[in-house]
């Protein structure tokens, strides 16, 4: 623990780190009455459900042909993927402040474990409900996994730098925790979970398409359905637009880390 | 070797930001320890956090040579909602130590028999820094940090936590800080005055004794130098 710890160390201690944390989220969670640490999945679980089911319900597939259970399981787990992560960072550096006197505990460490947690959950959830559903034939199996796995990740990627822009930025002022509730409900439908965009018409199709989450839903839906959807997408933006995010998420951390203790 | 040099830590207030720590500057080499005598609003606790790196200075620098402990028995860390047990795990974890070969010692030390298996939040205040003061003494550091800590406790406990402290371990570096002389003078070989967020460093501590008892605290204002 002297000063100079070479880089392997280092990571060496924070996959320790990362795990002690894991483990002690987890179980403050969820306990360990009845199901547990299950929670952690069966919570995004239900809210697809519930939402795949009202969606069935109101036709929201807007006339077109496509499966509404996997158009709704897609489209959900894609949101639960974004927003969650984001949810749980705001709060985590103060919430985690004391366990900074361990000082092999750092903020980049308090972040990365929840937003972990909240993706392991969310991508939990959506195997596990396209697996079920591709059991009892309720949905046909993706057409192109490689695609819906390529979505998923630039998702997560997108997700993950969100969270800690957002989380770091939170740490400065509570104005942002206010800002973002009514930001992410707003963007909630533009987000590209409910329709695909060429369902719209060409100035809102320019317009969601500056969302960067829409890029990988029409991915993964490409991924997903195959030929008979037309998809509207550009990985490169979405590269774009999460490296920007991921430098702004590393440097507003860093600028956290560096006032810890003030109110 | 642990060695502060200038090192200074603002804190923004409602009226403007304030200088707690002024170019706080000291050595301590291993197995040697330190004193610091300080009232109230001193700055003790803020060089306390700053020497386990919960936080940074505002400008200077800490080099540290060895592990330096978290404050001995600070209870802030324990999540708890969880068990004694689940927190020892956890900080066991964290430093990558095993925790089964030390559940004897936690047992027998804390003497807190079914509760270490009951969330901390049940705990009495007693319960709670017999605990912490446990798993202070489960992980091995070359330095501990120590915040007043001592007068804690009925007088069997705080007999074990010197027997733990001071002569099990009394080849390891310390840092206390206190507003009691009596405590500075009992264990330390060197005591330094924090006074307004000055620090002040002395021969014996006979002098350090004396010049904090010659000297009274300013009232906090926001003028900032």
């Amino acid at each position: 623990m002297a000063t100079q710890t070479s880089l392997m160390q280092s990571f060496a201690i924070q996959r320790r780190v990362i795990r002690a944390l894991l483990l002690r989220e987890l179980i403050t969670r969820f306990g360990r009455q009845n199901i547990g640490v299950l929670w952690l999945v069966a919570e995004p679980m239900i809210f697809t459900l519930g939402v795949a089911a009202f969606w069935a319900a109101s036709g929201a597939n807007h006339g077109s042909n496509l499966p509404i259970v996997a158009f709704a399981i897609t489209g959900y787990s894609s949101v639960l993927m974004w927003r969650n992560s984001v949810g749980r960072c705001i709060g985590g550096i103060e919430q985690n402040a004391s366990l900074l006197y361990h000082r092999n505990v750092r903020v980049m460490d308090v972040l990365a474990t929840r937003i972990l947690l909240e993706m392991a959950g969310a991508t939990a959830s959506f195997l596990v409900l396209t697996v079920a559903f591709f059991s009892i034939e309720w949905i046909q199996p993706p057409v192109d996994s490689l695609r819906v796995v390529a979505g998923w990740f630039m998702l997560a990627w997108f997700g993950a730098a969100l969270a800690l822009s957002v989380g770091a930025a939170a740490a400065f002022s509570h104005l942002v925790e206010r800002i973002w509730h009514p930001i992410s409900y707003l963007l909630f439908p533009l987000s590209g979970a409910a329709f695909m965009v060429d369902w719209l018409p060409p100035a809102g199709r320019d317009f969601v398409l500056m969302l960067p989450m829409v890029h990988a839903v029409e991915l993964i839906r490409e991924g997903y359905f195959g030929d008979v959807v037309r998809t509207h997408y550009d990985m490169g933006y979405m590269v774009g637009c999460n490296l920007a995010l991921t430098l702004s998420g590393l440097f507003l951390m860093h600028a956290a880390a560096r006032r810890v203790g003030e109110k | 070797m642990i060695r502060l040099e200038g090192v200074c830590k603002d804190y923004g207030t409602r009226q403007g930001r304030r200088r707690v720590l002024h170019d706080v500057s000291f050595t301590l080499g291993r197995g040697r320890n330190l004193g610091i005598l300080g009232r109230n609003g001193a700055g003790k606790s803020t060089l306390i956090r700053l020497l386990s790196g919960a936080e940074r200075p505002t400008s200077g620098r800490i080099h540290r040579e060895m592990s330096v402990s978290w404050p001995l028995a600070f209870t802030g860390a324990f999540q708890t909602h969880l068990t004694g047990l689940d927190n020892l795990k956890f900080v066991c974890r964290v430093y990558g130590v095993d925790w089964k070969p030390l559940l004897p010692f936690i047992e027998e030390f804390t003497e807190l028999g079914l509760y270490l298996r009951e969330p901390v939040q049940n705990y009495s205040a007693g319960m709670t820094m017999r605990l912490a003061f446990a798993l202070s003494m489960a992980i091995e550091f070359d330095c501990f940090l120590i915040d007043e800590g001592l007068a804690v406790g009925d007088a069997r406990f705080g007999h074990r936590c010197h027997v733990e402290l001071f002569q099990k371990r009394k080849d390891r570096a310390f840092i206390l800080v206190s507003h009691d002389p009596n405590i500075v003078k009992l264990y330390c070989e060197r005591a330094c005055v924090l006074h307004d967020g000055r620090f002040y460093e002395f021969d014996t501590v006979d002098d350090a004794y004396a010049f904090y008892e010659s000297v009274r605290p300013a009232i906090p204002t926001v003028v900032f130098d």
